[in-house]
């Protein structure tokens, strides 16, 4: 067993209206900000051991696909890196 | 038979809705989620609130925690469940109705009263209601705008699963009476079965004559429905 860290990042989908993301984008226009767009994600670093990578990748898109994100309204990535 | 109001950490209209079924003499009780459903159970509740704090999004705590898989089974057999505000959100999350219920357009907290229409009379919840009648039931969320891809949305309408929309004083579906956003208004839906049901507004707040009118009670006759 190896020790990972599974980064499990979960965005709305595109098309789906993020509304609070709107309103920052207007609270960063009137700190004088200039921006065309702006988009937040939910980020979640998952410590995990498991046999590979492609293992701890499996399992953290298992937790993403039951949990973490909402297939209606999201999508996700996952990234593994070796955790020391 | 008795309906059990299920209570999580968080749910505040547990007791609203308690005392609006005792009103209409429907037999039932609060049943603390990790207690799970009393075998008599003849129906399932699931009320308003903040469950698990909206941790992570409205009712994905909830949804999955053990008491929703007995849940899901009754629903399976045909019990009614009805899921009002975070119980629909909890609904949605949890499979027993599709789509879901997310931050409202305004990004910001509505409590207010609003017109709904009702799309179908004949499931359980709608029968107390004429084709088309347009009646008025608080509502009072942060993440109440119905979300669902555009196919599924087609897929649903063409099941006729949609049960309210939001619309003004005379049934009209317009962007100003949509008050969170909702794709094509929809305020509440059915899921597999008409006996598993979920909305946005609160029948049990406007189940009692004297606070907030009574548009609610024939939904939640829904429960004494054969």
């Amino acid at each position: 067993m190896s020790a990972y860290t599974a980064t499990v990042t979960v965005r709305l989908k595109q098309g789906v209206l993020d509304p609070e993301a709107e309103t920052t984008k207007r609270a960063l226009e009137r700190l004088g900000f200039e921006l065309s767009g702006l988009r937040s994600a939910d980020r979640f670093e998952v410590d995990l051991d498991a046999t590979d990578e492609d293992a701890a990748r499996e399992r953290a898109g298992e937790m993403a696909e039951r949990l973490l994100a909402n297939p209606t309204i999201h999508d996700y990535d996952v990234e593994v890196a070796p955790r020391e | 038979m008795t309906v059990s109001v299920v209570r999580f950490g968080g749910s505040n209209c547990d007791r609203d809705a308690l005392r609006a079924l005792e009103d209409l003499g429907i037999d039932a009780e609060i049943v603390w989620h990790e207690d799970g459903l009393p075998a008599d159970t003849t129906g399932v509740m699931l009320p308003g609130g903040f469950s698990y704090g909206d941790y992570l999004r409205a009712g994905a705590m909830a949804a999955r925690s053990p008491v929703m898989d007995e849940v899901r089974e009754l629903a399976n057999e045909g019990v009614p469940v009805l899921g009002v505000c975070n119980g629909a959100q909890v609904g949605c999350e949890s499979g027993l109705t599709e789509g879901a219920f997310t931050t409202n357009a305004s990004a910001r907290f509505q409590c207010e009263h609003v017109h709904l229409r009702v799309e179908r009379t004949d499931t359980p919840w709608t029968t107390g209601y004429e084709a088309g009648e347009v009646i008025e039931l608080p509502i009072a969320h942060g993440e109440g705008r119905y979300e669902i891809s555009e196919d599924r949305l087609t897929q649903l309408e063409t099941q006729d699963r949609v049960l309210f929309r939001y619309c003004d004083a005379d049934g009209n579906l317009t962007d100003e009476a949509n008050p969170n956003g909702s794709k094509h208004n929809v305020a509440g839906v059915v899921g597999e079965r008409d006996s598993v049901a979920v909305l946005m507004p609160h029948p049990e707040r406007a189940a009692l004559a004297d606070v907030g009118g009574t548009d609610g009670r024939p939904l939640l006759r829904g429960f004494a429905a054969e």
